[in-house]
């Protein structure tokens, strides 16, 4: 179709199930007049072309008003009027766009940053202007010149600090409060104590203003952070983008037997719910009729799907694959499964929260420093000359050098700079203390389920089973939605041999006749009742069984040489698990892992991470399911991948798009280097203080000096950071190589 | 100094201007989608595309 017909996203779709018309009307907002809008991700766009089909197929349907593709954030925005929802999900679907819903809590973010854009610009203005007139005093004005340029700066900066510097205020005065201190704090003291002297001098006649270190400060502090917020907000609506596992609501039968979809929160104890193929359970409900399987891997790691029959109890959360069920809510969403991990979350909570961010550390020394050599100053110079005046300005100026320009920018942009490496090789970072945290790493526990394997079945002896009976097998698996059949599909090649009367029997498997012969593929109970193992999938003719299939978890590509290399690194790796033992055991022995353990509950999972903790080992989980969760959250820093349930993703420190675990060492790799880079900036940062200070503490600093020194370090730092971005090359390599050797194996 | 008179305020009035430019397009979402305004450049306009081909029948 086009450059970039779907294709790559669509794996990651796979795993959910399309957002139904209920959902998207409830995500969707009324703006008056009969007028409705609804925001959807469509991961999938890439070019010019993406944008056109999408806008002009959905332009076409008779009520939409208005769709508008939004290239960067990978939304279509549309508009539609009358009650009735136009067919957007099936349109986008057609033209080959799968499109996800999101919350739209996400949304408020975006003030954040365009308060602050409009600050940096602001300040952008105010820094240009007072520059050039601080340059003409500098290159010699005098006398009347020199006090109206002096005038015509101070007027342009206070609304630049009042506007601009209102951020910074805000952050420290609310550190302040709580009786923190932050890097904000000796920002703001500096930038208005430099003001306040500037304007005295000003009104009195003097040489010296630094109208211009105030706000050229203010400008690069606040590129610095804008930097930051735009990378976060990236990796953040990527991430959000993501199809969400978890329903919004689901189709509750009344009492007097209508019908009606209902948000998850006005489901109560006793609804009756109807829950069809494809969909997932809403809320921890027991089965009152039908028959089906269902995927709980994504609940508590268990790999193969099971039979349900009326009596089961469903965990909140399971796919349900074959039949229609019928449900009874046995508790409200808020006590339900997930609600039951929110909590244990909250619980677990203990390594991140903990953990304080270095520029935090540093700024609780360097404040009290900072300010102490200030007061020192300004005593040492009343007690040599006397002079007030004197040592008040020279006293400030040791303010405005030491503001932490260099170290409110070290820190950040080194984290920016490595969140765009991550970002190009897939990976979310959606904090920047998570790479702080990541670094010194020594023990890495993996989920299986979804985590080590893609969670989907592969067929291991297709190869012993003679190609009529894979035709006919693969022909019935076409039949079902189930992943054992799929996995059959994938790897026989149908003969084009048509069955009469095929029909699925949810939780068994598909029958079908073919002339006289009746065959089924399924449960080996069901299908070949006289055969000796009762587990297990078969295919069966006439009830007698011709052949057996065995399966086992597909693998992650590259989760044997991620194990090993991590191994190699001195890491410790281990693997935690809800399913049972002798699946683990079979996975672990492929991958090379010692240390494991099967058949864990989620509390089990939170306290061998704690465990690990206590022996003073800092933890890295990367694991996807919703039993995981509670352990990510107890872990110093963790990873999920994309197709981890909503809760997990949310409660990860990074997220990795791709189906490759080559993203955990390449964290780790970017995390150190980001490390050793913070480190060296605020080396430089301090060095440059050790200079400046004493020539600002003797009284030789001038408002052309200090705009000399505060630039030169700034530069400097931003300079040592973007050399991160140097040994990206080797990884571009890298990409192209993966592939390839994919293809070999 | 009387040219100074002039010339500060010119400076700083087309300063300004940009200054106010730049925040009414932010205002009005042009800096929204700066992946997706490269790419639009690119895209036919249906209409006048339409119009041509209708010229040139007649």
């Amino acid at each position: 179709m086009t450059c970039c017909a779907p294709g790559a996203d669509m794996a990651l779709q796979a795993a959910g199930a399309l957002p139904s018309d209920d959902e998207v009307v409830l995500s969707s907002r009324a703006l008056g007049n009969g007028l409705h809008q609804v925001e959807l991700a469509v991961p999938g766009v890439h070019c010019a072309a993406c944008i056109q089909t999408i806008e002009k197929s959905l332009g076409k349907l008779p009520d939409v008003v208005s769709a508008r593709v939004n290239l960067s954030t990978k939304r279509v925005s549309v508009q539609w009027v009358g009650e009735k929802l136009p067919p957007i999900v099936q349109t986008l679907v057609s033209v080959g766009y799968v499109p996800n819903l999101f919350s739209t809590e996400a949304l408020a973010s975006d003030k954040a940053l365009s308060e602050l854009i409009r600050a940096v610009a602001v300040s952008g203005f105010a820094a240009a202007n007072i520059m050039l007139l601080s340059v003409s005093v500098w290159s010699g004005a005098e006398g009347s010149t020199r006090d109206l340029f002096h005038w015509i700066s101070a007027l342009i900066a206070i609304p630049a600090l009042m506007f601009a510097g209102r951020i910074y205020y805000r952050s420290a005065w609310s550190a302040l409060r709580q009786g923190r201190m932050n890097m904000d704090v000796p920002i703001a003291i500096g930038i208005s104590m430099a003001y306040a002297m500037s304007l005295y001098e000003t009104i009195t006649h003097g040489h010296y203003a630094y109208f211009d270190a105030s706000v050229t400060l203010l400008f690069f502090l606040l590129i610095g952070r804008t930097l930051d917020h735009v990378m976060r907000d990236r990796a953040r609506s990527a991430v959000i983008g993501l199809a969400r596992l978890q329903p919004q609501g689901a189709v509750v039968e009344e009492k007097n037997g209508r019908r009606e979809y209902r948000p998850v929160s006005e489901i109560v104890e006793g609804s009756r719910l109807l829950v069809a193929v494809g969909e997932r359970v809403p809320v921890d409900s027991i089965v009152e009729s039908g028959q089906s399987d269902i995927d709980a891997s994504i609940a508590n790691g268990e790999s193969a799907p099971q039979p349900v029959a009326p009596g089961k109890e469903l965990h909140a959360g399971v796919l349900n694959l074959t039949g229609p069920l019928v449900l009874r809510a046995l508790r409200p969403a808020s006590s339900s499964f997930l609600a039951e991990m929110t909590r244990l979350m909250e619980v677990a909570e203990g390594g991140k929260a903990r953990y304080r961010r270095i520029a935090e550390r540093v700024s609780t020394l360097y404040a009290p420093v900072v300010h102490l050599t200030a007061i020192l100053t300004f005593v040492g110079w009343i007690f040599a000359t006397g002079d007030w005046h004197r040592s008040i300005t020279v006293a400030i100026a040791v303010l405005i050098i030491t503001c932490p320009c260099a170290l409110g920018l070290a820190v950040p942009i080194v984290q920016v700079v490595a969140a765009r490496r991550l970002f190009e090789g897939g990976v979310m970072m959606k904090d920047g203390s998570a790479l702080e945290r990541m670094v010194g790493v020594d023990t890495v526990v993996f989920d299986k389920t979804g985590t080590l394997t893609l969670g989907t079945p592969r067929l291991v002896n297709g190869r012993e089973i003679s190609p009529s009976k894979m035709a006919i097998a693969s022909e019935l698996a076409t039949h079902s939605r189930h992943p054992v059949s799929k996995a059959i599909m994938a790897e026989g090649i149908g003969m084009g041999e048509r069955f009469d009367e095929v029909h699925e029997v949810p939780g068994c498997g598909v029958k079908g006749l073919l002339g006289k012969d009746e065959w089924a593929l399924g449960r080996a109970q069901w299908a070949a009742p006289k055969s000796l193992d009762a587990n297990g999938t078969v295919l069966a003719k006439n009830g007698s069984e011709v052949a057996r299939f065995v399966f086992d978890d597909r693998l992650r590509p590259d989760a044997k040489s991620v194990v090993a290399e991590l191994a190699g690194r001195g890491v410790s790796v281990s693997m935690l698990s809800g399913d049972q033992e002798a699946q683990c055991d079979a996975v672990a022995a492929r991958l090379g892992i010692d240390d494991y353990a099967a058949e864990l509950l989620p509390a089990d999972k939170v306290l061998r991470v704690q465990a690990l903790a206590e022996e003073g080992r800092n933890v890295l989980m990367v694991g996807d399911g919703l039993n995981d969760a509670p352990a990510l959250a107890a872990a110093k820093v963790s990873m999920a991948p994309a197709t981890a349930a909503d809760i997990g993703r949310n409660a990860a420190d990074f997220v990795f798009l791709g189906d490759s675990l080559d993203a955990v060492p390449l964290a780790m790799e970017v995390a150190k280097g980001a490390d050793r880079l913070i480190k060296e900036n605020i080396g430089l940062a301090i060095l440059y203080n050790a200079l400046a200070v004493p020539i600002a503490i003797l009284g030789y600093v001038t408002p052309l000096i200090a705009a000399i020194a505060m630039s030169a370090s700034s530069l400097l730092v931003i300079g040592n950071a973007l050399r991160l971005m140097r040994r990206k090359r080797r990884h571009k390599v890298a990409e192209v190589v993966a592939p390839l050797r994919e293809a070999l194996t | 100094m009387t040219n100074l008179i002039f010339l500060i305020p010119a400076a700083l009035f087309l300063g300004g201007m940009s200054l106010i430019g730049f925040l009414w397009a932010l205002r009005s979402g042009q800096y929204e989608d700066l992946d997706g305004a490269s790419q639009r450049i690119l895209m036919d306009d249906e209409k006048e595309e339409e119009a041509a081909r209708a010229a040139k029948m007649r």
